[in-house]
């Protein structure tokens, strides 16, 4: 490996909400539009608290499972779907997104969402997955859920909630979140 | 008990110099991490699907004057104007083009203009403290801003920030994802702050310093600063379905 050193992370800090969260970030596509789901939950520290001071950005496929390549993320027009929110914590730790359910990458497999997370009192962001639980035989085939102990895999996997789907982002605790991190070398 | 600067400068003089480019996300000198960070470590995997991509920005989400936070109200703001810039890579070195930055900072005096900072400093109505930008073909940033102050917070007595401007980045492939904080040089408050010293290798710490860079410095108007970043996470050789 050659190339030069990776810039550290620091934590994002208590005063991004004027900065980062935008009106319309949450809202991937207009509620009631014809497929728009939910995917809501709570960001919650090790003590079981919510977390009011956090941010959740989804990147996921959309209905027919490939790579969206559209802008306009930041100035949505209410038509096109980018693929990409950004959404605060509430006082409550709750957040949530409008969007559209997403399709898998590969024809059988599972569908998810790829999430990140930073907060204040968190030192660099977190990656993770949000699995939908629609499909039982395609969660049971996917190379990383198969790799997780049993007590870990249900952390990835959304329930079924109103208008859609919830998932909590557990920081830390008992049902911790599993938290990723791509592996290197690929070939560039 | 709160804690004071010496109890903490003992911490970090413990935690100091383990290897690790990245911070420690389990750092007891910063308070409030200790209910924050997983206990478990990452679970390493090959990424798939979106994992291989970023989300596109462009003309239509950042516009040209986003970038200069001097003239987003109808005076100047009260500071040190100055131009932070630089180049955005990969971990290959390799440009990362048309991707969107975005910065905020306190003002001159030290301030956030977000309501939960009560610090009595002075608000600068002419100051919001936030730009964007999107970076050019050869992966480069430019901000106009006006330094900003150092600023008392409450994780320990008498505790104080070293100046910094926060700055969130994407990059090629979704783990390049960044969030992180840039510094001036020669800050006093560098070795007594528990969140730069949360990256332990003085080495990875070092990079989260801008330099003086008199090249970017004009004549009779502004200083220049000059700081590169890497994203260093994995990146896909190609996109699929783009010619990006």
């Amino acid at each position: 490996m050659s190339g030069p050193e990776g810039t550290p992370g620091q934590t994002v800090g208590p005063f991004f909400g004027y900065a980062l969260p935008y009106p319309g970030g949450d809202t991937l596509v207009p509620p009631g539009r014809d497929g728009a789901i939910r995917l809501a939950g709570r960001v919650v520290d090790g003590a079981g608290a919510g977390v009011p001071d956090a941010l959740v950005e989804v990147w996921q496929a959309g209905p027919t499972g490939a790579v969206v390549r559209e802008p306009g993320s930041l100035r949505r027009d209410g038509w096109s779907f980018t693929g990409w929110g950004r959404a605060a914590t509430d006082p409550t730790g709750a957040y949530s997104f409008t969007t559209l359910r997403p399709a898998p990458a590969v024809a059988g497999g599972p569908a998810w969402f790829a999430v990140a997370v930073v907060a204040r009192g968190l030192l660099d962001r977190l990656l993770t997955r949000v699995y939908l639980p629609d499909d039982p035989d395609a969660l049971a085939g996917d190379r990383l859920l198969s790799s997780l102990p049993d007590g870990r895999r249900s952390t990835l996997i959304a329930r079924p909630g109103p208008d859609g789907y919830r998932f909590d982002v557990v920081l830390q605790g008992d049902r911790e979140t599993v938290f990723l991190q791509h592996r290197p070398g690929h070939p560039g | 008990m709160i804690p004071t600067q010496r109890e903490i400068s003992d911490e970090i003089a413990s935690l100091d110099g383990a290897a690790g480019a990245q911070p420690r996300l389990d750092y007891p000198p910063y308070r409030s991490s200790a209910l924050r960070h997983p206990r478990h470590p990452a679970v390493v995997l090959d990424p798939e699907g979106v994992e291989l991509a970023s989300p596109v920005f462009g003309p239509r989400d950042v516009g040209e004057l986003d970038a200069d936070l001097t003239i987003q109200h109808r005076g100047e703001p009260l500071g040190e104007r100055m131009i932070v810039t630089g180049r955005v890579l990969d971990g290959r070195g390799r440009a990362v083009a048309g991707q969107l930055v975005e910065v905020w900072q306190a003002n001159a005096a030290g301030r956030y203009i977000h309501q939960r900072d009560q610090h009595p400093a002075p608000l600068d109505p002419n100051f919001t403290g936030t730009g964007r930008c999107l970076t050019g073909p050869d992966g480069s940033y430019r901000f106009v801003t006006v330094k900003p102050g150092p600023y008392p917070w409450r994780n320990h007595r008498n505790a104080w920030r070293p100046a910094h401007i926060h700055f969130s980045l994407f990059g090629t492939a979704f783990a390049q994802r960044l969030v992180t904080q840039m510094y001036f040089p020669g800050d006093p408050l560098f070795p007594l702050d528990p969140i730069l010293q949360s990256v332990t290798d003085p080495a990875a710490r070092a990079r989260l310093i801008a330099a003086y860079d008199h090249d970017v410095t004009q004549e009779e108007w502004c200083t220049g600063y000059r700081w590169d970043i890497v994203l260093s996470g994995p990146a896909p050789t190609v996109f699929e379905g783009t010619g990006r």
